[in-house]
């Protein structure tokens, strides 16, 4: 694999490896809390707060793990940061904690996570596992955003919480429902794949 | 009678594919054919029950008396791997066949986050004992009915002609949708 450049290594968490719509990795959360924006925002931001320093302290000590315990000891790393995040939000943010209930400490077990560390800190230098991390976390929220912001004006009417659309709009409770989650995601993982058929077909 | 209700909603209500989004990837990844989802069902609710048993017993005789709620991310992963592992060694040892048919399921539910959601949904809702087992076998059928439904389906998937950008996860996943519809209809049997 020839060499990438900072910008490209960061830009390709975005699209040629979202880990949402292309990689099909971290669907639990993605689900579990986008049936408002605030979740999915503090959803994103926490995961990208866990990934970003895993990914720091891994890539630092990637040469002292012995290779039979990396997994392990990747946990473990994981584990650390993903409680001072939980301790965080529910010290700091009573209310939304308690809306993401168990999701926040299953970050530990999110697959984006496990997966950046085996396939890229483990074998990169700090910055550039830094700048990857940065990036699969760009995409990884862009897709919590655009996931639970079509759940919240189609399920609700509202945008964070402020109305948008008007009193004739009559919300689609299915939206916020478990099955709209599924459905949604369903097309719009069908939407990513057509357009990527496309750009191949043309180029 | 209250055992029983929590038996019944954790399969049908709170089912944790359809209603707690828990066990996503081996509900996509290992639903295209029937048998394999049955050993894959049968592995989870295995290693739920004994997660839910020994989470339990971590949580309330070493974490709750020592004031040690904090770490129980960190303990209940390591527990669940360790199990995991102990699991997979125990059946191999004791029953070949058995061992056979749940092969290469079994590590890969180390990192299934339907195990650690149980441990921890468990943990949060302050169940006893008791509960806490049923809730652990009730979750655990409840993911082999939602993982084998979805298998029959996408046998039957596989020769009908979907549209190209649908075709794999896309479909599965609005296939999932209709059927948490449907689960939504058990909602009223518990209040």
């Amino acid at each position: 694999m020839a060499a990438k450049s900072i910008t490209q290594e960061y830009l390709k968490g975005l699209w040629d490896e979202n880990p949402v719509f292309r990689q099909l990795l971290g669907m639990c959360p993605i689900l579990a809390v986008t049936n408002a924006v605030i979740n999915g925002i503090a959803m994103g931001l926490a995961t990208a707060f866990v990934l970003v320093l895993s990914s720091l302290v891994v890539s630092s000590i990637k040469k002292l793990i012995p290779s039979q315990v990396r997994i392990a000891s990747y946990i473990v790393v994981i584990a650390t940061f993903v409680t001072m995040a939980d301790r965080f939000l529910a010290a700091y943010f009573p209310p939304l904690s308690k809306s993401l209930g168990p999701y926040v400490p299953l970050i530990v077990v999110n697959c984006i996570i496990l997966g950046r560390q085996e396939a890229f800190s483990s074998k990169n230098s700090i910055g550039r596992s830094m700048i990857d991390a940065l990036g699969m976390s760009t995409g990884f929220i862009l897709a919590l955003l655009t996931l639970s912001s079509i759940r919240e004006i189609l399920g609700t009417g509202t945008f964070l919480g402020h109305q948008v659309l008007g009193a004739w709009f009559k919300p689609w409770i299915i939206m916020i429902l478990p099955a709209g989650a599924f459905i949604t995601l369903g097309i719009l993982l069908a939407l990513a794949m057509f357009i990527e058929q496309k750009t191949k077909a043309r180029s | 009678m209250e055992l029983l209700m929590i038996f019944i909603s954790a399969i049908l209500v709170n089912n944790f594919v359809l209603y707690y989004f828990l066990g996503i990837c081996p509900f996509l990844g290992v639903s295209k054919k029937i048998d394999s989802a049955v050993s894959m069902g049968l592995a989870v609710t295995f290693v739920m029950t004994i997660t839910a048993v020994v989470s339990w017993m971590i949580n309330h005789w070493i974490l709750i008396p020592n004031k040690l709620e904090y770490l129980q991310i960190v303990t209940f992963i390591l527990v669940i791997a360790s199990l995991v592992q102990l699991v997979e060694m125990f059946i191999r040892k004791i029953s070949p066949p058995l061992y056979q048919a749940l092969g290469i399921y079994l590590p890969l539910i180390t990192t299934n986050c339907a195990i650690m959601g149980l441990a921890l949904i468990a943990a949060l809702k302050e169940y006893n004992f008791a509960t806490t087992v049923i809730f652990g076998i009730g979750s655990g059928v409840g993911f082999t009915l939602a993982i084998v439904l979805m298998a029959g389906i996408r046998e039957q998937l596989d020769v009908s002609d979907v549209p190209r950008p649908l075709k794999g996860a896309g479909i599965a996943l609005i296939v999932a949708g209709i059927m948490a519809l449907a689960f939504q209809g058990f909602s009223g049997m518990i209040k």
